[in-house]
């Protein structure tokens, strides 16, 4: 059967729903699941799979998290919405706690394979507790997988490998790119942690991103090459793990790397990377290494406000140039 | 009494309580020697309550535990050896010498886990309910927390998730009256567990957790309705901590009379006099006893003997996919 172009929140739909169709095991747990997710994609689910499979949880991130380990624990497999990343804040302690160390705190005894699915990023005009990047937190999180996608078709695909992971997976749904079309297969294979994706193939400078902010990166990269600056664009898809060996490839062919990130720069995951080139190329062969972010303040609500923090292309094409400098 | 306490179900409740109470006084005397690492939390005087929920599970009912879990691990069935050897850190344990005392999990014989933090096995046992009643499984899930946890929101946020689903979960209180060094009562507001697991649609049963028979007969009647499908039950057991919060706490900062007087109400010995009264001879009470205490001789010098685990397996476990590899150590 041939693929469709459907929205990045059809796809993730479909993934889920191909899984859920496949596996009696998998279910989905959290606030407002039942009448679709907040943003429909489980629409559908409960006439599908009933109430004990489709379960719309109290306003209780600590016992959907917590819960979602739990039900893993006797053999079942939850995706956990916790509806919007920022709420992950009151899930704390189940997720770096519990979900995290219990694998490892009881010897092997217990593999928590859960998907823990957090829309993240910058949503217009919803201020400091609805827009938030923190991905680079988790990466630092021993015991977890941490999926960034950009795409439709690689929502939908690590969505698959994240449902059949025995690890527990946190999923940053790219919520701003929910709208964003795009072909998916009608059968969706599972993408494997750690692969990277080339968007646009160059000689001259190296760009790595991830998440929400892809798409003004592939509008930058387009502006460079207009301009007669040809980038390597890889998007990572996952950050932990990430694909080393695509970025350090890459990066001895073109000797500059930038990375973009729409979290905040300060300790942010464009730091590892910077890093781990430079750590592992030496000072000598990378000619430029720099990371492009956001300031290190909340995220304002004024739409002029708003636009005076984000990534822009127009910054990323001047960040670029002073990288080819 | 109930008839259903004939005197080999007395002297099984005593057996597991000796148990319990032999192996925390081993692990006390070897963490006093330095062989036992880290912090170690005992149950000395709440072997009651332990004892009388578990005797009324079968394996295939889960536990979830608290930082205080060597009672409940042992009353639910797991392997002494393996627990002595996770307590000593030593290859073997149950969890490989990556848990230790707050941390033992027996995943065979359904002990889902001690936990470091106040009120965290809450939401996890309520979770293990709802897989369980997914997957059509006749068993149930117990939660053992103490009296601090009631005022920790998944406690509010668990009882309510299970008593709205109507889950197979017993919540058990085990009431000592202190949240580490401070009297419970001086940090909660209003009367407490029951009326709060009540509010939340959760009935709930207090008893006198040094009185194993009336805890054996709650969580009989309480586990029996949660198995006939009737939603989550609470028992709220008080019982008294004789020692301190952890083995290094000598717990000076408590009442000397107030120690005394739980040191009458012990739960061993409490029963030990019944048991006289039904025509157990002392000889025979004193061979249980002395067989714990053989029992957990033995599991000492097993566990003083065993290995170290190998360094390698410090990388294992972590996760399947981005897993960090040992790279060995240079000398």
């Amino acid at each position: 059967m041939s693929g469709q172009s459907v929205t990045l929140v059809e796809a993730v739909r479909l993934a889920a729903l191909q899984e859920m169709r496949r596996d009696p095991t998998v279910w989905v747990m959290g606030e407002d699941v039942a009448r679709g997710g907040l943003y429909g994609q489980y629409k559908d689910f409960l006439p599908e799979f009933g109430e004990e499979r489709v379960v719309s949880t109290p306003i209780s991130e600590s016992t959907i998290m917590g819960a979602g380990l739990g039900a893993a624990l006797v053999g079942t497999r939850p995706i956990i919405e916790m509806r919007i990343f920022d709420f992950v804040m009151c899930a704390m302690d189940e997720l770096v706690n519990q979900i995290a160390k219990i694998r490892y705190m009881f010897g092997g005894q217990a593999k928590p394979s859960v998907v823990v699915r957090m829309p993240h990023g910058i949503w217009r005009n919803s201020a400091a507790q609805h827009s938030q990047m923190l991905e680079s937190w988790f990466v630092h999180l021993p015991g977890v997988i941490v999926v960034t996608p950009s795409t439709p078709a690689d929502a939908a695909g690590l969505l698959v490998s994240a449902i059949r992971s025995d690890d527990p997976v946190l999923f940053f749904d790219p919520k701003n790119l929910f709208p964003l079309t795009g072909e998916v297969a009608s059968v969706i294979e599972p993408i494997p942690f750690g692969k990277a994706r080339l968007a646009r193939e160059g000689r001259d400078l190296t760009i790595v991103s991830w998440s929400a902010i892809m798409p003004a990166v592939e509008q930058a990269a387009a502006t460079l090459a207009g301009e007669g600056i040809a980038a390597d664009v890889i998007d990572l898809r996952t950050l932990w793990p990430w694909d080393q060996e695509a970025v350090l490839a890459s990066v001895r062919k073109t000797g500059r790397l930038l990375v973009v990130q729409e979290a905040v720069s300060v300790a942010g995951f464009g730091a590892e990377v910077v890093s781990t080139v430079v750590e592992t190329l030496g000072p000598a062969r990378v000619k430029a290494a720099r990371r492009l972010g956001a300031p290190r303040i909340p995220i304002p609500f004024s739409p002029p406000l708003e636009d005076a923090v984000k990534v822009t292309p127009a910054k990323i094409v001047a960040a670029a140039k002073a990288a080819m400098g | 009494m109930q008839p259903t306490h004939n005197v080999q179900r007395l002297l099984d409740l005593y057996r597991t309580m000796s148990r319990i109470r032999a192996f925390e006084t081993a692990a006390l005397t070897a963490h006093k020697e330095g062989v036992v690492p880290g912090p170690l939390h005992v149950s000395i005087g709440q072997e009651g309550v332990a004892a009388g929920v578990c005797l009324n599970l079968t394996t295939e009912d889960r536990i979830t535990s608290n930082h205080r879990g060597h009672g409940h691990a042992i009353a639910k069935g797991a392997g002494i050896q393996g627990m002595m050897r996770e307590l000593f850190g030593r290859e073997g344990g149950h969890c490989r010498g990556k848990g230790g005392s707050m941390h033992i999990a027996d995943f065979s014989v359904g002990m889902l886990g001690a936990n470091g933090v106040v009120s965290g096995g809450i939401p996890i046992a309520v979770g293990a309910a709802q897989g369980l009643k997914m997957k059509r499984s006749s068993a149930i899930a117990v939660c053992f927390f103490g009296d601090g946890a009631i005022n920790r929101g998944p406690f509010l946020e668990g009882l309510n998730w299970a008593a709205l689903y109507t889950l197979p979960v017993l919540f058990v209180c085990e009431d000592n009256g202190v949240s580490a060094f401070t009297a419970t009562e001086s940090v909660t507001a209003g009367p407490g567990v029951i009326a709060r697991a009540e509010s939340l649609g959760v009935p709930g049963v207090t008893v006198d957790g040094n009185d194993v028979m009336a805890v054996d007969e709650a969580a009989a009647r309480l586990a029996a309705e949660v198995r006939a499908g009737k939603g989550p039950r609470l028992l709220h057991a008080k019982t008294f901590r004789i020692t301190g919060h952890t083995s290094t706490d000598a717990a000076a900062w408590r009442d000397p009379a107030s120690v005394e007087a739980a040191k009458k109400r012990c739960p061993i010995d409490r029963l030990a006099v019944l048991l006289g009264e039904r025509g157990v001879a002392a000889a025979d009470l004193a061979a249980v006893r002395s067989a714990a205490e053989a029992e957990m001789a033995a599991a000492v010098l097993d566990a003083k003997g065993a290995p170290w685990p190998d360094e390698a397996i410090a990388y294992d476990d972590v996760q399947d996919v981005g897993a960090v590899a040992y790279a060995g150590v240079s000398a």
